[in-house]
């Protein structure tokens, strides 16, 4: 977690010595015998994700699927930008989406209008989960036909925090950023701008209603994440959408030409 | 919001991790390292590592968390520095062109495990 101030740094340690000694909070354990033994682990907390991950991504390549994490705050407009860029995309690319939400199948309901296969998963089956981790992105991927699929949409959970932190097995990850939010987002949510790959600034359609000043946003990901590619559009009434259909392309061509491994 | 299934994590490492020739045993730390950058919350994290460990031989270890800080170098000018806000242009040079050197861990570096009782300490 980002925090700035020193202080509240220093309150989040646990106020263990590192003498190795049971503490205080222990004594429940053999306090009079005060050793104990280190067994070195040295393992990544998330590592049963990560290889997760790593086998959808080998399945992506041996299919050739390049796969988009779509990921958000709830109401950014993910749904009506997929809807939009499936309809544009669909007739030379063959398109699958997995929507992931906490509860109801409305989105996938709205995309599956599309003709693109739609996977929806509610995560309250998996207690309500505030992301879409790798396991449950493989079990998703039993029920797309993949021999007929050349590039997979995950539509992630709303939530600009925990979704960063899963890999899924994509390609590239794309956060979708709406004006009514405010410019103060990415350097709340700096990990969430760290990760992904391309900023959608969403609803632009609306800047003549807000106080909303952009250049804000772009100062703030030059400083997040220098070079990262961002795409003002508005999934409403269309206008910028072609630029973001075309780095889509361009990444899917880059993939093809890329020697796989 | 994350914290109980990265709680559930770490339960499962740490129990993997256990000896097998170590019979009821219980741990008493888990040193875990948490970078400064990755999205997760000591408390929250500790809150559900008590909860999911219950009844468990992790049940009652402290978590133990080592905060590293966000460490970035410049690519151009090969500056290095610790970066205290979300700031990832070079102060030295203001180049974008540059990487993160840590600050996204989250890992277990060990857990340490009660020494055995002796055989009669009943009286």
């Amino acid at each position: 977690m980002w925090i700035f101030d020193k202080t509240a740094r220093r309150r989040h340690h646990d106020g263990h010595k590192g003498d190795g000694l049971p503490s205080r909070h222990d004594t429940a354990v053999e306090s009079q015998r005060s050793g104990s033994r280190e067994i070195k682990v040295v393992r990544r907390v998330l590592d049963a994700n990560d290889m997760l991950a790593a086998r959808n991504r080998e399945l992506f390549a041996a299919k050739g699927i390049f796969t988009l994490n779509l990921m958000s705050s709830p109401g950014s407009g993910k749904t009506t930008l997929l809807e939009k860029s499936l309809a544009r995309l669909m007739p030379d690319l063959r398109c699958a989406v997995i929507v992931g939400d906490i509860c109801t199948t409305q989105d996938a309901d709205r995309l599956a209008a599309s003709g693109a296969p739609v996977v929806q998963i509610n995560t309250d089956a998996f207690g309500g989960e505030c992301h879409l981790a790798a396991h449950v992105i493989e079990k998703a991927l039993t029920g797309i036909n993949l021999d007929a699929v050349d590039l997979l949409i995950v539509e992630n959970i709303g939530n600009l925090v925990c979704p960063a932190e899963f890999d899924i097995g994509e390609d590239r990850r794309v956060v979708v950023l709406s004006v009514t939010e405010g410019e103060d987002k990415p350097a709340k949510y700096p990990l969430m701008f760290r990760e992904c790959d391309a900023l959608l600034l969403n609803k632009i359609d609306l800047l003549p209603y807000l106080d909303y000043d952009t250049a804000k946003t772009l100062i703030s990901i030059e400083q997040i994440h220098p070079g990262m590619p961002v795409f003002q559009l508005s999934a409403k009434s269309g206008e910028g959408l072609e630029d973001w259909l075309a780095w889509i392309r361009a990444q899917i061509n880059a993939k093809k030409k890329a020697p796989s491994s | 919001m994350h914290e109980m299934g990265i709680a559930m994590e770490i339960l499962d490492i740490v129990q993997a991790s256990i000896p097998a020739d170590m019979a009821d045993v219980r741990v008493q730390r888990v040193n875990l390292k948490v970078g400064r950058l990755s999205a997760v919350i000591p408390d929250s994290l500790r809150f559900c590592f008590g909860v999911a460990a219950d009844k468990t031989a992790a049940a009652g270890a402290a978590l133990v968390i080592e905060e590293i800080d966000v460490a970035a170098r410049c690519n151009d000018c090969h500056h290095e520095w610790t970066v205290e806000t979300p700031v990832f242009l070079c102060p030295a040079c203001n180049s974008g062109n540059t990487e993160m050197l840590s600050g996204r861990e989250l890992e277990i570096v060990s857990i340490e495990i009660a020494e055995e009782e002796p055989p009669h300490v009943d009286l």
